[in-house]
């Protein structure tokens, strides 16, 4: 009877509950918890410390298959080695060799033509310095390792982007990885890439690719997937291959996005310079890492700078020429 | 036009074609969805319904209008038709043969020889020139870029837009672009042509320059044409035949004047409110076939015959092989026989100004407004077809400006 009319009921009932203000709730919900808590504490003393602890032998497992996949797979990582230090030491080398005045110079020419007269400025003085406070070579070398990384990340990234733009799937499975990726601490995965490939510059290219590729593969997947659909449909309507529809449709449409994603990789290649050569890898990195081990905030300083110089210029010519591309699609600049 | 359609060949028969977007669309049999209404198959089998048992024919050389509001299904429809969406159900014979049945590699030669189509934002590729552009279906074939340039530039110059080849498609405007979409179409010399609402992204004085362009073209071409609209008053003006499409299902198909005058449900005479009866309704759909008919070379003696036979005070004259001369009335007959003449011709009149067969009513009745009784109806040739009374004109003019008001 008391129940039936709930102003005046004295029995306690789900739907009085409902009606109590919002903190009220909370604060019967809170206490419901304390005292269930409270209650297992008592009954089971579980204690500080879990259970079980699984941890050391699972990475114990992790380090025999390591270990046997260093040991099985030696002959393709030594052959991969060979090529990679094979390409990187001849452009380090060209590098070297060419006079640096003719550098500055084709700098200097490729900035002010496709980004403009102050970039150019900037470029020419922060080389001019660069040079002047005897880091020349080690900027060529850096830049060789990163030239070397983001071809290598290139050749990754356009194909496994278009794999993922055709399958949801592949995109759905590669989306975590590709985080995993950019998020894992780098020393991490320094271990294994000492142990596959040795100490030196093809571990450091092999962490920095790693850590670079995901933006040239999101941004490429992006790139394919926002060509509109009536224009896919339009090109399918005519008979395409899917063949001729990736490569003379989706592709071109793509690039402006697809050198977004260079921009973003190049970037973050000259991000890891330094860890790089934590395995061994030379250039600015090392200068820098040396002055750490010795206390030389100056040359720390002065290195950390000159990789600042190398990444601005890079950005801003890979960025413009992505806007170029852009503008052509766009149809502001004739043929 | 009407006996040529009835001659023509079938070029595109669709039979009982569903296409189910959902889980539906696999577990369940053509009859399990038939008996099932839109919305049951919506709520208990959580799938959409965008076609539901299409049936229609399209005849060499016309152009069918599929119509409807959006959702009603024609886009998809015409997508289904060369299988950028693949149908649930059904068949789709052209020329004999079942288009759902091809594989991969007939389905790319049947859509670069026989088809090509037109859509409603272009669909241009946006970093190729309007000369690439109007020549990508040749490309798409392998041919050699010498010969597919030539003939991109032949079928941009149909269109009227020689000049413009090195152009990307973002500097033209959006009656030029679709231009260009029309020219690539055609570059491909397709037997039929698929077009997707084609003019109604454009500024409506473009978007008749255009309807204008393709009955012109159409004229020189001869395609058999699909086309897709919401509009009525376009698909009357470029339509052969009508097809009124809701909810996915056709409701209606006939042509301009049978949708105009026997509309057959509140769905589609909703659409026919808002155009002008009398401007669609030809007089050949409204005129009698019959007519008291003479010949020039007749004698008086026998046209007064033949007038007595049809108990008429008058007939038509036309010469042997049917073209329209002018009227006779008994008492002119009567006079020539009085004066022995050897044949009518002398004493025909040419009170009666002929209005021609395709002629919409209004326009016939602004030159038969003078004229009382019986007009004269002739085809494009001048032959006379039939006749009409001047005020079944009047009648069908005033009946469809009060359906108005």
């Amino acid at each position: 009877m008391a129940s039936n009319s709930p102003q005046n009921g004295h029995r306690f009932s789900i739907s009085k509950f409902n009606n109590l203000p919002g903190i009220q709730r909370f604060a019967i919900w809170l206490a419901l918890f304390a005292c269930l808590s409270l209650l297992l504490v008592v009954i089971w003393e579980p204690g500080v410390e879990f259970p079980v602890n699984w941890g050391a032998g699972l990475a114990a497992w992790i380090n025999d298959r390591i270990k046997d996949i260093t040991r099985e797979g030696a002959f393709i990582f030594d052959a991969i080695s060979n090529v990679v230090l094979y390409f990187l030491l001849f452009l380090e080398d060209v590098f070297i060799w060419i006079p640096w005045p003719a550098i500055i110079i084709a700098i200097a020419l490729v900035t002010w033509r496709m980004v403009g007269w102050k970039v150019a400025l900037f470029a020419v003085g922060s080389l001019l310095t660069t040079g002047a406070l005897g880091m020349w070579t080690s900027a060529m070398e850096t830049t060789a390792l990163i030239v070397v990384a983001v071809v290598i990340s290139i050749a990754i990234a356009i194909p496994v982007g278009v794999i993922a733009a055709r399958s949801n799937l592949i995109d759905a499975i590669l989306r975590p990885v590709l985080d995993g990726m950019q998020t894992m601490p780098a020393f991490v995965y320094l271990v294994p890439a000492i142990m596959f490939f040795g100490i030196g510059n093809v571990p450091a290219i092999f962490a920095t690719v790693i850590y670079a590729v995901p933006p040239a593969i999101r941004l490429t997947n992006l790139g394919i997937r926002q060509v509109s659909s009536e224009t896919v449909e339009a090109a399918e309507s005519f008979g395409t291959t899917p063949r001729q529809l990736l490569l003379k449709v989706q592709i071109p449409m793509a690039v402006p996005t697809i050198m977004a994603g260079i921009n973003q990789t190049t970037m973050m290649a000259l991000g890891m310079v330094v860890i790089a050569s934590l395995v061994g890898a030379g250039g600015l990195g090392e200068d820098v890492l040396r002055a750490l081990s010795r206390f030389q905030p100056g040359e720390a300083l002065l290195g950390g700078l000159a990789i600042v110089a190398l990444a601005i210029i890079t950005d801003r010519v890979t960025q413009a020429a992505a806007k170029g591309r852009q503008d052509a699609l766009s149809g502001e600049r004739q043929l | 036009m009407v006996i040529q359609q009835a001659d023509a060949v079938t070029r595109v028969t669709a039979k009982n074609l569903w296409k189910v977007f959902g889980p539906a669309a696999k577990e369940n049999a053509p009859e399990q969805l038939a008996g099932l209404s839109k919305l049951e198959i919506q709520e208990e089998l959580k799938s959409v319904v965008a076609l539901r048992d299409v049936n229609f024919e399209v005849k060499e050389g016309e152009t069918f209008v599929v119509m409807g509001l959006s959702g009603s299904g024609k886009s998809t429809l015409i997508r289904c038709l060369i299988r950028l969406i693949e149908p649930t159900l059904g068949e789709l014979m052209i020329d004999d043969e079942d288009v759902l049945d091809y594989d991969e590699a007939q389905l790319i030669e049947f859509r670069r020889k026989k088809t090509a189509m037109v859509f409603q934002h272009f669909g241009l590729l946006p970093h190729r020139t309007v000369l690439d552009n109007a020549a990508w279906g040749l490309e798409v074939q392998g041919v050699p870029e010498e010969e597919r340039h030539a003939r991109a530039l032949q079928v941009l110059e149909m269109v009227g837009l020689n000049g413009w080849e090195h152009y990307r498609p973002s500097a033209l405007s959006g009656g030029m672009q679709q231009r260009v979409g029309l020219a690539r179409a055609m570059a491909s010399d397709p037997e039929i042509l698929l077009m997707d609402e084609p003019f109604s992204a454009l500024d409506p004085l473009i978007r008749r320059d255009m309807q204008n362009e393709l009955l012109r073209l159409q004229e020189q071409m001869r395609k058999t044409i699909i086309f897709i609209t919401h509009d009525l008053q376009e698909a009357i003006k470029v339509g052969t035949r009508i097809a009124i499409m809701r909810d996915g299902e056709i409701v209606q198909i006939g042509t301009p004047e049978e949708i105009m005058s026997q509309p057959v449900d509140d769905y589609v005479a909703e659409f026919t409110r808002d155009v002008r009866r009398s401007t669609v309704i030809t007089v050949g759909y409204l005129m009698q076939n019959s007519t008291t008919q003479v010949n020039a070379e007749d004698s008086p003696s026998h046209a007064i015959q033949t007038m007595k036979t049809a108990n008429s005070e008058a007939a038509f004259v036309a010469t042997e092989n049917g073209r329209y001369l002018g009227e006779l009335t008994l008492a002119e007959a009567q006079a020539a026989e009085s004066r022995n003449d050897t044949s009518v011709s002398a004493a025909v009149n040419r009170r009666y100004l002929p209005v021609f067969a395709k002629e919409c009513v209004e326009d016939a009745l602004s030159k038969a407004w003078s004229q009382d009784g019986n007009l004269p109806v002739i085809d494009d040739t001048g032959v006379l077809v039939g006749q009409i009374e001047r005020d079944a004109l009047i009648q069908a003019t005033f009946d469809s400006e009060e359906a108005l008001a």
